[in-house]
């Protein structure tokens, strides 16, 4: 099936500062969850305001469901919601006025049962004649979800949709993303916490200093991080792994005196045990061992640390 | 032709109105009053004619031009520089939307409002003095002209402005004078030779001049100069708007 959004050699420069999109090329599959991770200033929002029309880029294009989003803006940006990482909001309407407008603006008839059913869905319904600027800002970011929904987008974006906000919050938001993927929206999402993009996403890609440095499945990627790696030393310097190690994967280390070995925690067998024993039968013997947990945070670390 | 975009904006800018309406009303009201009673009470009792119009009828047209420009700009400048301020421009640069429809919404409503202050300001006026409209088609043409072309400045006004103190400071340091110097209160031809060509280079001038010829007839200069100069003023508006959309100017980085 062909990507919902096609973003290709995306690129956003300002004559004076720095290239906050660095040729950035990513496909979005229609219907999944994907989280954009990186640290704060990454080009997270800049990607997603050139996709949404928020800023021209420099270079690069962007396609939604086959529709350029210069060429052909309209049919591409009717289909597109927008949650703003800043809480926009206009202060002396009601949470009622305010979500119907948008409606409008993305050119759909009005339609108060649809309204209605956003509202409900967000706990906004009593509070819908409302003033915004008499609301909570956790109910802010509500109103702007349901902005955001008025127009019954088959794309969100969710520019870090829980900064700042408290832990039951933050489950409901969840909840509702994955309501409305089962609804068949595609949701993409940015956020620094880790955590939230191992529960929510489906793809997670990490983004740094312009660059998309890694788009890859939860799962695979989950999978490196369910990994562990145990390091043992070693008495003497082993010239190279014997032969009857080979089916353990090693890894020598640079001066001979470590083996790494690569196992994960949650199949049934990891292997060590057997590999210890086939160890001493080699003739090899070990001064210390040393296990340690990867973590996604360890991937994002070191991918971020590597583009420094 | 997103015309829901365009419904959206237009109500969504009019509900704005009505839910102040009182505020919007009562403060060029009491200003028009207060012209009534300054101008048209205390001195129009020395002056009595202008050109064979009761002086307090004279400053009619002139008051209503006044109120019109003034409201028109900064309606349409605060329109379209709140979302700004407070980021939900977002709204409308992520939206279908195109700028003409953007324009026409923002500018549209501002008109509307405007013609609705001056329209309260005429019937006002109707306490105070005899006014006879000659013309009721054409007053109506050019307060509709005038509003359009000066939202279009407000809008403009609104794009360009970086603060509330810029906001203000064009209708306060160039409307003003140009309405009080283009006849408002007066006839050019009330004025020295030398000044009153200096005031024909106003171009409010032809605006009052224009509009108050509507009301009783008679005009500091051609009326068919006056509406030339009106569609000179809605040609420069809109012009200037779009040269600044097809650059995105200050509205999209």
């Amino acid at each position: 099936m062909a990507p919902i959004i096609s973003i290709t050699s995306l690129t956003k420069s300002y004559t004076d500062g720095p290239t906050a999109l660095d040729n950035v090329s990513l496909d979005i599959e229609a219907g999944e969850i994907i989280a954009l991770l990186g640290p704060n200033g990454a080009g997270k929002t800049t990607l997603i305001s050139a996709v949404c029309g928020l800023i021209t880029p420099t270079s690069g294009t962007v396609t939604v469901c086959g529709h350029d989003i210069r060429r052909d803006y309209r049919a591409a940006r009717a289909l597109i919601g927008l949650v703003p990482q800043e809480v926009s909001i206009e202060p002396f309407e009601t949470v009622w006025r305010t979500t119907r407008l948008t409606r409008g603006l993305f050119g759909k008839r009005r339609d108060d049962a649809h309204i209605e059913t956003v509202l409900r869905a967000l706990s906004l319904w009593d509070k819908r004649d409302t003033r915004c600027n008499e609301l909570s800002g956790g109910m802010k970011r509500r109103v702007l979800i349901a902005k955001a929904l008025s127009h019954e987008p088959r794309i969100l974006f969710l520019d870090e949709p829980t900064a700042g906000v408290d832990v039951s919050l933050r489950r409901d938001m969840w909840a509702l993303v994955r309501k409305l993927r089962d609804d068949g929206v595609t949701i993409i999402l940015t956020t620094h916490y880790i955590e939230e993009a191992e529960e929510m996403a489906d793809r997670i890609g990490v983004i740094d200093k312009g660059k998309l440095l890694l788009v890859e499945d939860k799962t695979v990627l989950m999978k490196r991080l369910g990994g562990k790696r145990l390091t043992v030393d070693l008495s003497e310097q082993l010239p190279a792994i014997p032969a009857s190690l080979a089916k353990y994967d090693l890894k020598l280390g640079d001066d001979g005196m470590t083996l790494a070995y690569d196992y994960d925690t949650r199949a049934g067998r990891t292997g060590i045990t057997r590999l210890l024993a086939d160890l001493a039968a080699a003739g090899i013997t070990l001064t210390d061992l040393d296990t340690q947990n990867s973590s996604l945070e360890d991937v994002f670390l070191q991918l971020v640390g590597e583009n420094a | 032709m997103n015309i829901e975009a365009i419904l959206a904006i237009y109500r969504f800018e009019m509900a704005r109105f009505f839910r102040t309406v009182w505020q919007s009303m009562a403060s060029p009201v009491l200003s028009t009053v207060l012209y009534f009673v300054v101008f048209g009470t205390a001195i129009g009792n020395r002056i009595q004619e202008v050109e064979g119009v009761p002086y307090g009828a004279f400053i009619v047209p002139g008051l209503i031009m006044l109120t019109v420009l003034q409201q028109a700009i900064s309606n349409a400048s605060f329109g379209i520089y709140f979302p700004k301020f407070i980021g939900t421009v977002y709204e409308l640069l992520s939206a279908p939307i195109s700028v003409i429809e953007i324009v026409i919404g923002y500018v549209g409503a501002a008109a509307t409002k405007s013609i609705i202050i001056a329209l309260v300001i005429l019937v006002t006026s109707f306490f105070f003095v005899g006014v006879h409209i000659a013309h009721p088609f054409w007053m109506i043409g050019f307060l509709v002209l005038t509003a359009v072309s000066f939202s279009l400045f407000g809008f403009i006004i609104g794009i360009w402005a970086k603060s509330f103190e810029q906001l203000q400071i064009i209708p306060l340091m160039v409307i003003t004078p140009l309405v009080f110097l283009g006849g408002a209160f007066y006839s050019a031809s009330m004025l020295p030779p030398f000044w009153e060509g200096v005031a024909r280079l106003n171009p409010v001038l032809y605006l009052i001049s224009g509009f108050r010829w509507s009301f009783f007839g008679m005009a500091d200069v051609p009326v068919g100069v006056s509406l030339f100069a009106v569609a000179l003023f809605l040609a420069i508006g809109i012009g200037a708007v779009w040269a600044i959309f097809r650059t995105g100017w200050r509205l999209r980085a």
